[in-house]
């Protein structure tokens, strides 16, 4: 019963366009208590679990249960179903899960099927993209393996793993951003921010 | 005279936009007595009455002349995806409701834009059914349910937020895509969700302040009447969605609800009734309070949502008078109940489409057995007829009182087999113990659905007879309207065409290609003597999930182009 309890309000202005300013408000923050040297479990430990995945995060299976286990490329089967994960920031013990647009699905591929560019951003063959449809913002958890595609179930948008997330079929407009990678200890570590902003861009 | 000319044409065009706004008369506010009995010239909700008939009482487009029906105007709505709602008219003014919870208010006559509000949604969102089935009017305002969750109250003449309400949590999985019902002072909505472990409910609110009046769950919890179908704590996560507009009898004061499936999709992780999925609700429209129900299937285990309101139609049948209520299930038999001030009572069913779960129904309840064959559970894979879009899924039903027909959009000899697999609850994820795989390639085909799939259907509720069939290839999810000029409107093919039929004899009188294929709840009105047929042409949601899954499994592979357009028709002018 009390979960189902929903928020009731009656609100007369326009809620919207809050959201760029309050993820710079959270990053600022987080470089607040990063500088005093705490830990990001204090205080602000939702704001910086709300950011999109950082440098040096590693990556973690959504779906996984107990203490994070930062995945290896080896973990990530060969072209096939995506494994969706989540960035993790392991020297604070910080699993960033508290945005849907920071979720990332990762596939593998033989490196030498990959060309300089795309295998410039991988880890060992691992590819990762945003988990979060163009379109309208369904989750990119599908493997089309006859047409070579990441596609998402809710409209069949499908992207091309191997072409920077261009789209193939289907009704988005624009590409499913890449997030670039390396390799650290074997385990795969977030290189760079998304090549452009998850989700659906609001028209 | 050239110099004369250009003054004159220069003046025709500074005035004709004058003249335009001149045409349309001052917004009539549309009331309880209005509702009760709407003007033959207008369409002032989802299906035009409170009885949910989808019929239009005029008649100078009829039968005799409806091959003559041309373009009056075309507007694109500048959205893809599925384009469901019916555009609603209130003398001269339209209202049409969108995908991405967009309102564009148009003069009817031209589609001159009169105004047009966007509801901006949460970039965390996500849109599993992109799309809006209408708006409410009432009294000078329209009021629209978002996907967001949101019930938003605009002024009618100018589109401007007057207040919004946040329905329910988003993050939870909760969205509304359906038309509103508005009656005595109140806005009524329910949610959708069934696939992300909602609890379902119907909601009231004011319709001055937006504050909320009453909220009754469909899922019943511990110590509620009904409360003992559900083992533990199930129903906190029990489906139950409601996303078609209710129906109303104003002599009761009682609004009539169709409650969607129970979740998640295996039925052996919920054993019981599972009260209030799969049935249809009498509720006191002042109150909330539940009177009476009947559940058209227990322990759903094949995604049956039955949220199609029953339609409200006195009749005779077999001989006996009834105040009935009529409902094409997505289970595959059509229904036929009685309301009554409180209690609904079970007349009769009978299949309409190929149905291989019933084995029987009980005469006095209705209630159906099972062929234990049929039913999907963990750990099993299972065949069943209809498949899990049902012998009809949303697209609504049309009552004609002149034919005394009822309309069926149906598809026929379709199949699923689904392998139920565990499924653990993740806050606004997918909860469905069903693989996505297997639901994107759930269809089966039968010897008759290569055939033929796609029907509109024509039933004589007196008799319980079927007078007339017009079969499609493929699929059908076109919503149907009928006229009082003996006609039948409906898309829903793949083929983009939006059609009109001989009501009484099922011939195919007219059809037009359109931009898209036409998934819009049809609507017709009158302005200065002229009769029009106005229907949204945009393809998405479950028809091209269905096209998905017939690619799947077909040679024949179709792709349906996207984007919307309002296509408004009338006689040529003599």
């Amino acid at each position: 019963m009390e979960q189902d309890n929903p928020k009731k309000s009656v609100t007369p202005d326009h809620g919207s366009g809050c959201c760029q300013s309050r993820r710079e408000a959270m990053k600022a923050a987080l470089a607040v208590t990063a500088l005093f040297g705490g830990t990001v479990r204090s205080a602000h430990a939702n704001e910086a679990a709300d950011l999109p995945p950082q440098p040096g995060d590693r990556l973690v299976r959504m779906d996984d249960e107990g203490a994070p286990q930062p995945l290896k490329a080896t973990d990530i089967p060969l072209a096939s179903k995506p494994v969706r994960a989540l960035p993790f920031a392991a020297d604070d013990a910080l699993l960033r899960d508290g945005s849907r647009l920071g979720r990332v699905i990762l596939m593998r591929f033989d490196p030498a099927a990959l060309d300089a560019e795309t295998r410039a951003r991988s880890a060992d063959g691992v590819l990762a993209y945003s988990a979060v449809c163009t379109h309208q913002g369904c989750e990119v958890s599908e493997w089309d393996a006859n047409g070579g595609a990441m596609f998402c179930f809710c409209h069949f948008s499908k992207f091309d793993p191997l072409k920077a997330g261009t789209v193939t079929a289907g009704p988005a407009g624009r590409a499913l951003p890449w997030l670039p990678l390396k390799s650290e200890n074997g385990e795969l570590v977030v290189a760079g921010s998304f090549s452009s902003a998850p989700g659906v861009r609001k028209g | 005279m050239r110099n004369t000319m250009k003054r004159t044409v220069l003046a025709a065009a500074l005035l004709a936009p004058l003249a335009a706004t001149a045409a349309l008369p001052a917004y009539a506010p549309v009331t309880d007595a209005r509702l009760n009995k709407p003007e033959a010239q207008n369409w002032l909700m989802y299906r035009a009455n409170y009885a949910g008939w989808g019929y239009s009482p005029l008649k100078q487009v009829s039968d005799k002349n409806v091959d003559k029906l041309q373009l009056a105007w075309a507007f694109s709505t500048g959205m893809t995806e599925g384009h469901q709602a019916p555009p609603i008219v209130n003398n001269g003014y339209m209202f049409v409701a969108t995908p991405n919870n967009q309102v564009i208010c148009l003069e009817a006559k031209s589609g001159r834009e009169i105004w047009r509000y966007k509801k901006t949604i949460p970039d965390e969102l996500q849109q599993l059914h992109p799309t809006n089935r209408g708006v409410a009017l009432y009294g000078d305002r329209v009021y629209i349910a978002t996907t967001d969750a949101f019930l938003v109250a605009l002024d009618a003449k100018t589109g401007k937020e007057v207040w919004k309400t946040a329905v329910a949590d988003w993050k939870s999985g909760y969205y509304m895509t359906l038309a509103p019902l508005a009656a005595k002072g109140k806005i009524m909505i329910g949610s959708s969700g069934g696939e992300y472990g909602i609890r379902g409910f119907v909601a009231a609110f004011d319709a001055d302040s937006g504050k909320e009046a009453w909220r009754t769950y469909t899922i019943a919890g511990p110590g509620e009447p009904g409360g003992d179908s559900w083992p533990g704590d199930t129903y906190k996560r029990g489906g139950g969605s409601v996303w078609i507009t209710g129906t109303y009898d104003p002599d009761t004061n009682l609004a009539f609800w169709g409650v969607g499936n129970a979740g998640p999709w295996m039925a052996d992780t919920r054993s019981g009734d599972n009260l209030y999925a799969n049935s249809v609700l009498a509720l006191d429209v002042d109150t909330g309070k539940l009177k009476g129900y009947h559940q058209y299937h227990h322990n759903d285990s094949w995604d049956w949502d039955e949220v199609s309101a029953p339609l409200l139609i006195d009749l005779e049948h077999k001989g006996k008078k009834v105040k009935s209520l009529v409902h094409a299930g997505r289970n595959g038999y059509l229904w036929m109940l009685e309301r009554t001030d409180s209690k609904v009572n079970y007349v009769n069913a009978w299949p309409y489409v190929t149905q291989n779960v019933f084995t029987q129904l009980d005469p006095k309840t209705g209630r159906p057995t099972y062929d234990p064959a049929r039913i999907p559970a963990t750990g099993k894979t299972v065949n069943f007829c209809p498949s899990l879009w049902g012998g009809k899924d949303w697209p609504p039903e049309a009552y004609n009182p002149h034919t005394g027909l009822l309309y069926i959009p149906a598809q026929n000899n379709l199949c699923s087999e689904l392998t139920g697999e565990p499924v653990k609850y993740n806050k606004g994820e997918l909860y469905l113990g069903v693989s996505i795989e297997n639901v994107l390639t759930n269809v089966r085909m039968t010897p008759e659905s290569k055939v033929h799939i796609g029907e509109v259907q024509a039933w004589d509720l007196k008799t319980g007879k079927k007078v007339w069939t017009h079969t499609y290839p493929e699929m059908n999810w076109g919503p149907l309207m009928t006229t009082a000029g003996n006609l039948v409107f409906g898309g829903g093919t793949n083929d983009r065409k939006f059609r009109a039929f001989n009501a009484s004899t099922g011939k195919l009188l007219w059809e037009f290609p359109t931009n898209s294929g036409v998934t819009g709840v049809p609507s017709s009105f009158e302005v200065d003597g002229e009769q029009y047929i106005a229907v949204q042409s945009g393809w998405g949601v479950d028809a091209e999930r269905m096209q998905g899954a017939f690619n799947a499994v077909l040679d024949k592979k179709t792709t349906v182009p996207q984007g919307g357009v309002i296509w408004v028709f009338k006689l040529p002018r003599k």
